[in-house]
């Protein structure tokens, strides 16, 4: 941002003539009284060309690096303040106050720079200038300074934009045939903001004649139409992301009950296990080796899987392979072990929620249309489920541990007697199913609240998608974490969260009473056994 | 930590129940019951109440107790749970026999246990807004009513500074906390001309996590035309994973403002604020509120969570409004309790009219003479960087509580006192 700032400043400078000197009284104009003051001050320095220290100004009471005492205006950066008007150096008194903005007083400061950055001359600045100038609501006092920029852009892409920016403008200009030729240009817009200025000219006390409101409205059908797409868009990722959440959380299941038929009632603890492994290993890193914290979460997900698989592992030899044929004895224990573990968590790591926290590169995202952010988090669950799911079928069904975890749950006897060591087979499957709990927990940690009683709120979920997807298909397990994710954020959009999660419980169970054994059954001789 | 308060209480229980050589010790000390949840979806705004109760009790007694007596705290932990909430109502009221309750933070679990209150003639001190609606006997309100909070925001929000909004999407928590101040806020906004089909109404289940979809409403409504903001009363943990949305999403205050009536500074505590900046919320008090008052308050509270190690806190000691309103609520019972030279229930009350304190927001809190609420001063706080509030509306002085909102209509008539029933 700095480099960025004294790029411009050179830039502007190198404008030269024509910049007005920033005076210590505009300083003080700009920093200091009432909001509507600050305003008129701020605007008249920006239409004035802006000084070279404008930029930088601006930016400074954007940081909060103002201070104001009596009649001047500091800036203070990296504990050394000058005077904001002429750069001298100066200490500033003790009583000096910070200067605050409010939403209004922020919104203008970075308009004015974003305007400043217009004459920047480099084009990925001027770009960015422009898309966040798209973004605001422009005032009429800025107009010359567009049209500047406008003269001097050579980029085609940008010309355009900045045409377009000049027309959102120009669009409540006195003279009938601007405001025509405004209404037309805006109709190759794609922002939501010059649609919501559309609408507004079409309503009361806006557009009167007929024929501008006749382009306003042509226009504004045709910047809808382009943002419907990113709604439409939108609503499709949302539901992929759910779905692949769904997707994690599920998987594990598919492996312990749908394969080896274990109703594990403490599946949705091994991925609370998975989401504290990774709040420990974020504290490690921020104690140890705060440098490098931002890869904390590649060191997670190993040690997620590993701590739950262990955990799974020790479950099965401790108690379930005693149970192995009795699902009611074994929903009941373990049962009891998720309180078990849950009351263990509280014990050692508190009631309370822990704090984790994204690292920098999973936070933010990426803008896909004007009206579409996809967030980093959301996308790297998305490749997270896919990689998992990947791992999990070809370990299924290309590995000899596969073959073995096949045989055993088809035909337990005949495997047996062909020499599968059938108890450890069972064991390493049901640590696998675990681990792969633990992995959804690492992967849910970025996403929501890490608490004891993370399990509960995913356990029915997890359920639901294998029940949905068919007993034991891997396959189905897919398409019904995808569906149900899809399915669910299509309704929320319609009817809102509550009622869309009853919604789906319904179809859940109309679904299941037709097909009871989910959508791809089990076909053939293993389906009785 | 809490294994010595469920020792305490287990003690506690054990000398009410009539243990001859305990009952001596007992009847030195006064006790108070704290029913806060400790877990479930609430422990992350709850816990720290707990604390701040703990804090207070140990500051009285410091000073020699009341009416010569030491306080005892009796906690119990509701977990989040409704019914639970009554039940260790009921306990602390009729086995442990507090003299009075500090507790409760969602409407919800008020309502749970009111009839509780009102059938053992019990005293709860209730420290969070809410939606107004209710007068008991046996409650005080150290909170906000909707006059001191959320109308005040809105109209600032429809205020030049604050954006001139046009259009409001009212976002909560699904239960009557939310629901009730949303229908007030409607009507409100009836009153100032703005039409059904420039308000969306949107809830989400306790412990909702995935905002996508609602962030993505937000932003279509939004860009519809007018100036749109965004009024929430989410609450409990949800209100992380909704921040996080919206900074990934990259909605900002500068193009739709968010203000927040159930978040503070310890809501904030795990959210990265840096792409929050700009949005608000309405409280009656805030940490970064300069005053000497206000300054002994974080000291004490942070010297009391090194002290006791508490979570967060010892490292980062951040307090909040409900925090205040807790402290608030202890030293005005206090005060009462030394003027009717008892900790009979009925003379408490009749003492609590009127009580005065200088709270850490800088103003002079008053107990209504009538109504159990107090007169407040409102503020208006923009999210900085770093997780504090920066104070840029306020109201010149305390404004007394409307517990029976004028823009809900049956409400016409209803006295500003609670009606007391003959008792048998």
């Amino acid at each position: 941002m700095r480099t960025l700032l004294r790029c411009l400043c050179v830039a502007l400078s190198l404008l030269g003539g024509v910049a007005h000197a920033l005076t210590p009284a505009q300083t003080l104009a700009i920093a200091a009284g009432d909001n509507d003051a600050r305003l008129v001050a701020l605007n008249a320095a920006a239409a004035a060309g802006g000084d070279a220290r404008l930029a930088g100004f601006v930016q400074a009471l954007l940081d909060g690096e103002v201070k104001v005492a009596g009649d001047k205006v500091y800036l203070v950066q990296n504990d050394k303040a000058t005077i904001a008007a002429t750069g001298e150096p100066a200490t500033a008194p003790e009583d000096a106050e910070d200067v605050t903005n409010n939403n209004r007083m922020r919104g203008a400061l970075d308009a004015v720079l974003s305007t400043l950055r217009l004459f920047s001359p480099d084009l990925s600045v001027r770009r960015a200038a422009i898309v966040d100038l798209g973004k605001a609501t422009l005032e009429e006092g800025r107009l010359p300074l567009i049209d500047k920029a406008l003269a001097a852009e050579t980029d085609p892409q940008l010309r355009d934009n900045l045409g377009r920016m000049r027309a959102a403008i120009l669009i409540s200009a006195s003279d009938r045939a601007i405001r025509l030729a405004a209404a037309r240009e805006l109709g190759s817009s794609s922002q939501s903001t010059v649609a919501g200025l559309l609408a507004e000219r079409l309503g009361a006390g806006g557009e009167t004649d007929p024929e501008v409101r006749a382009a306003l409205q042509q226009s504004l059908e045709a910047v809808r139409g382009r943002l419907a797409w990113g709604e439409r868009l939108g609503v499709v990722f949302t539901g992929v992301s759910l779905g692949s959440v769904l997707l994690l959380v599920a998987l594990g299941l598919a492996i312990t009950y749908g394969l080896m038929g274990v109703i594990n009632m403490a599946h949705g603890e091994l991925m609370m296990i998975g989401a504290y492994t990774t709040y420990v290993v974020q504290n490690l890193f921020r104690t140890y080796a705060p440098g490098a914290f931002d890869a904390y979460i590649l060191v997670a997900i190993p040690a997620a899987f590993m701590v739950a698989a262990l955990v799974g592992a020790v479950l099965e030899r401790g108690v379930i392979r005693f149970l192995y044929g009795r699902p009611l004895e074994t929903l009941l224990t373990t049962w009891g072990i998720s309180l078990v573990l849950q009351q263990a968590v509280r014990s050692i790591f508190g009631a309370q929620n822990v704090p984790v926290e994204n690292p920098g590169w999973l936070s933010g995202g990426v803008q896909a249309m004007s009206n579409l952010v996809l967030p980093y988090n959301r996308i790297a669950i998305i490749a997270f489920a896919m990689l998992v799911l990947g791992g999990v079928a070809l370990l299924i069904a290309r590995t000899r541990l596969g073959l073995f975890v096949r045989g055993v749950t088809q035909n337990r006897r005949m495997a047996a007697c062909v020499g599968v060591d059938t108890a450890r087979i069972d064991m390493v499957a049901f640590a696998f199913g675990a681990g792969i709990a633990g992995l959804a927990g690492c992967a849910l940690s970025q996403i929501g609240n890490v608490g004891p009683d993370l399990g509960q709120s995913y356990i029915v979920d997890s359920f639901l998608v294998v029940v949905v997807g068919g007993v034991g298909q891997l396959a189905g397990t897919v398409v019904a974490a995808l569906g149900l994710g899809v399915l669910n954020k299509f309704l929320e959009g319609l009817s809102g969260a509550v009622l869309a999660k009853i919604m789906v419980l319904v179809f859940i169970v109309i679904f299941i009473q037709r097909k009871p054994s989910g959508l791809f059954a089990m076909k053939g001789r293993s389906a009785e056994a | 930590m809490k294994r010595r308060f469920a020792l305490k209480a287990a003690c506690a229980a054990l000398a009410a129940s009539g243990f001859v050589s305990l009952s001596a010790l007992a009847a030195d000390t006064i006790k108070v019951g704290v029913l806060h949840s400790l877990s479930g979806t609430m422990a992350i705004s709850e816990t720290v109440l707990k604390d701040t109760v703990m804090m207070t009790v140990d500051e009285i007694n410091a000073k020699g107790g009341v009416l010569g007596k030491k306080l005892e705290v009796v906690v119990v932990d509701p977990a989040s749970n409704w019914p639970l909430f009554a039940e260790k109502a009921k306990q602390l009221l009729t086995q442990d026999k507090v003299a009075v309750v500090f507790g409760c933070w969602t409407s919800v679990s008020r309502k749970s246990v009111l009839p509780v209150f009102e059938e053992n003639n019990g005293l709860l001190f209730y420290p969070v807004q809410y939606e107004g609606e209710e007068l008991s006997k046996n409650v005080f309100y150290t909170g906000a009513a909707p006059n001191q909070q959320a109308i005040p925001a809105v109209e600032y929000l429809m205020s030049k500074d604050g954006g001139s909004a046009k259009r409001f999407v009212l976002l909560g928590t699904d239960y009557v906390y939310p629901r009730t101040t949303n229908k007030i806020l409607r009507s409100f906004l009836h009153s100032k001309g703005i039409k059904d089909e420039d308000i969306i109404e949107e809830y989400t289940p306790f412990g909702h996590s995935d905002y996508q979809t609602i962030i993505g409403k937000i932003k279509k409504f939004a860009g519809e035309g007018k100036k749109t903001a965004v009024v929430s009363t989410i609450n409990g943990d949800s209100n992380v994973p909704f921040y996080k949305e919206l900074g990934n999403q990259g909605l900002k205050a500068t193009d739709v403002p968010v203000v927040a009536f159930s978040v503070g500074e310890e809501e904030l505590r795990g959210v990265d604020t840096k792409p929050l900046v700009g949005h608000l919320a309405a409280w009656n008090y805030f940490q970064s509120i300069k005053n000497p008052t206000n300054t002994a308050f974080i000291k004490a509270w942070a010297d009391y969570a090194k002290a006791k190690g508490i979570a967060g806190h010892k490292d980062k000691a951040l307090t909040n409004d409900p925090m205040e309103a807790t402290y608030i609520g202890i030293h005005m019972w206090k005060q009462a309790v030394e003027k009717a030279k008892t900790t009979d229930v009925d003379k408490v009350i009749a003492a609590m009219a009127g009580q005065t304190y200088k709270a850490p927001g800088g103003f002079t809190s008053t107990m209504d003479a009538k109504n159990h609420h107090l007169h407040k001063p409102v503020f208006i706080g923009e999210i900085k960087s770093d997780g504090q509030f920066n104070v840029v509306w306020k109201t010149p002085g305390p404004v007394k509580a409307q517990p029976w909102s004028p823009f809900i209509p049956e409400n016409k008539g209803k006295k500003d006192e609670p009606v007391i029933a003959a008792r048998k």
